[in-house]
């Protein structure tokens, strides 16, 4: 690999993976919303009509039942689509074709059928769009078998996990989080702007990263809440409170080792994530933990998340509901003084 | 009119051979399910859609296709599956619930999969609509030949999945055909207290595709309207939407009493059966003698019939391949 690196947004390292993707393999093509000659509305797929067009790179009508299951008929024949349907919160139109199609078909088919195929959408709130474009989902997809589920909280990873998506042979759910990825018309979490080499690379599923080491708490986080728990641990250190911050990358699967490895460390747990509380990944990843060995806990294991509410519009109620690092830090805090 | 002696036979072999898998499979199913019926109970346990009645539809349109050609069914698929010819064993072993099944048993009856002739099948209603129109959109892609065909029911004409993805078919000029099989029935619902037109291929024109509506169930008229719409796909030309008027000579399932049919409504359906008819049909304008119909239906019961003993006497999977292939 050259040592080129340049610092990407998330929205241009997925635009420049999915680029080198289709070079490397005339099979994988693009389709979803207004992704052609706007490039996307959150900027994943610029430039990819100019370099590719339109065959490859195909705007679609607003019929996501119609174009994800045609995706799902594309995989199922050998092409490897990528699809992007905009917010998470639109899938309640077309989850049909996502998961009774796309991840069952190959376990219908006893594995004679894979579906290859990769479904990008954005995720996540905090800036008053309330509560039909703002939500996470992030456990409802994980929840349903056979999908892959994965969130990149910085550019570098974002453009190798799209990597590993395309050429796996299995539906990805790859999504990406607003507030990270870089738009013009949102602000973004500078630490998610990195060094991204220019090559294709791979970053693999089910590898958590530990993004910051340290021996009194563990902070599990992904998307967005990783550079929360990342600003609430430098906080924590004024403190005299070393915390080890996790990265999740990707839910299924899902890097039970690495969390286990850390929380016997640690003995503390806090797990962080803005999609809804109950029956979601922060009580899957502390029943994981607790189940495998209970007594590496020093203190009962803690979670942020959003509470089970739709999510309101307007700022005050939005922010109060949303986790932050202060609420991070608060709870660390307490953990570690046994409260 | 067709008139080609070696279609003909396929087409009466064919539709004969769905209809006497069909009553086999219906025998094998109301094993263990009396004297109470229980639909968990028995070699074949589940829901079971058949399809007697509705051979022609299969008929007529697979008599065109290739193995290259995709075709998805729906929750009714045995005679559609026969005709695009899945292989018979592995697919009655599948419904079985068999080891050697299709999918190893994960699937049954409505989830059959053979990629080696390019057939599926769904359980829910107009979501085999999407997939169809996307291997259409890769044989485009790759420039390969083949097409894709998406059977539904009339009631799958009231889905979104069905809109959509006409209109997504026809605006990319997609080597797809849609056929609707019209037996007048969604489940109880008549087509008439569901569907806004009478018949369903005038919506055709919304997409500003050719629609045709074939009467009387009859597998050389289908025949016919296939051709036109398989050579308009092949040809680069787009779309089409066929209706074909079939009978459903069955409950939806297994266990449906089919209280909501007007009186003598099934009467004058068994009156005019299509395998009957076309046998009538094949005797009378000289294309087969008796013996000759004799000879295509002993052989065809002795292919269903060792699918069915292949099917019984096969190996159960092991309790725990059920954690497997749930990824690739």
């Amino acid at each position: 690999m050259s040592t080129v690196k340049r610092k990407l947004t998330i929205a241009k390292a997925i635009s420049e993976s999915i680029s080198l993707e289709m070079e490397a393999d005339e099979n994988v093509f693009v389709m979803g919303e207004d992704i052609a000659k706007l490039g996307g509305v959150f900027g994943t797929t610029t430039g990819l009509l100019d370099k590719f067009g339109p065959e490859r790179v195909r705007d679609t009508p607003i019929s996501e039942t119609a174009f994800i299951g045609a995706a799902v008929g594309a995989a199922a024949v050998g092409m490897r689509p990528i699809v992007e349907l905009m917010f998470v919160d639109f899938f309640g139109v077309c989850m049909d074709a996502i998961y009774n199609l796309a991840a069952k078909n190959c376990y219908f088919s006893g594995g004679n059928q894979p579906i290859p195929m990769v479904l990008m959408t954005s995720v996540g709130g905090g800036y008053g769009d309330a509560g039909q474009h703002s939500q996470c989902l992030y456990g409802t997809f994980a929840h349903l078998p056979g999908m892959k589920v994965v969130i990149p909280s910085n550019a570098y990873d974002a453009k190798g996990l799209m990597h590993t998506a395309v050429v796996d042979n299995n539906p990805v759910i790859f999504m990406l989080h607003k507030n990270l990825q870089g738009m013009g018309w949102l602000g973004t979490e500078k630490k998610s702007i990195v060094d991204v080499p220019k090559e294709i690379y791979g970053v693999p599923f089910g590898k958590a990263a530990i993004v910051r080491k340290g021996k009194d708490i563990t902070l599990v986080g992904l998307g967005v809440t990783v550079h929360m728990a990342l600003d609430a641990a430098n906080k924590l250190e004024k403190e005299g409170v070393d915390a080890e911050v996790i990265d999740l990358r990707s839910l299924v699967p899902l890097d039970r080792e690495t969390i286990f490895n850390s929380v016997s460390k640690t003995g503390r747990l806090l797990v962080i994530d803005d999609d809804y509380i109950s029956y979601g990944v922060t009580g899957e990843i502390i029943s994981s933990v607790a189940e495998q060995d209970s007594s590496v806990f020093k203190t009962s294991p803690q979670r942020i998340a959003y509470p089970d509410i739709p999510i309101p519009f307007t700022r005050p109620m939005e922010q109060f509901a949303l986790p932050n690092k202060d609420k991070i830090f608060n709870t660390a805090k307490e953990m570690m003084e046994g409260k | 009119m067709l008139s080609d002696v070696n279609t003909l036979q396929w087409l009466y072999g064919s539709m004969f051979k769905s209809r006497y898998y069909e009553e086999c499979m219906e025998k094998a199913y109301l094993e263990g399910k009396q004297p109470v019926f229980n639909m968990a109970n028995g070699p074949v346990p589940g829901e079971m859609h058949l399809s007697n009645g509705q051979e022609p539809c299969a008929v007529g349109v697979c008599a065109h296709l290739n193995a290259d050609d995709a075709v998805f069914a729906t929750h009714r698929p045995h005679h559609i599956a026969i005709a695009k010819g899945v292989n018979l064993k592995a697919m009655t072993a599948e419904i079985f619930g068999k080891k050697s099944g299709l999918s190893g048993g994960r699937g049954g009856h409505m989830h059959l999969f053979d990629p080696t002739v390019n057939f599926a099948c769904s359980g829910i209603i107009a979501e085999g609509m999407g997939p169809a129109a996307g291997v259409a959109l890769a044989r485009k892609l790759r420039n390969e030949p083949g097409i894709a065909v998406a059977f539904i029911g009339e009631g799958a004409a009231n889905q979104g999945a069905f809109h959509e993805t006409m209109n997504l078919a026809a605006v990319w000029k997609l080597p797809f055909v849609c056929i609707i099989e019209d037996n007048a029935w969604g489940i109880s619902v008549s087509k008439t207290d569901a569907t806004s037109v009478p018949r369903n291929d005038v919506r055709a024109a919304s997409y500003g595709i050719p629609g045709e509506y074939i009467e009387g169930n009859d597998p050389l008229a289908i025949y016919d309207a296939a051709e036109r719409a398989i050579k308009r796909a092949r040809s680069g030309q787009g779309p089409s939407l066929i209706e074909i008027e079939t009978y459903r000579l069955a409950g939806h399932f297994m266990g449906d009493t089919e209280a909501y049919r007007p009186e003598g409504e099934k009467d004058e359906l068994f009156s005019k059966d299509p395998i009957p008819k076309f046998r009538k049909h094949l005797l009378e304008s000289g294309t087969l003698d008796e013996t000759g119909l004799k000879k295509i239906e002993e052989a065809m019961y002795k292919e269903v019939d060792d699918a069915f003993e292949f099917a019984r006497s096969a190996a159960e999977p092991e309790p725990i391949e059920a954690l497997e292939k749930v990824f690739a």
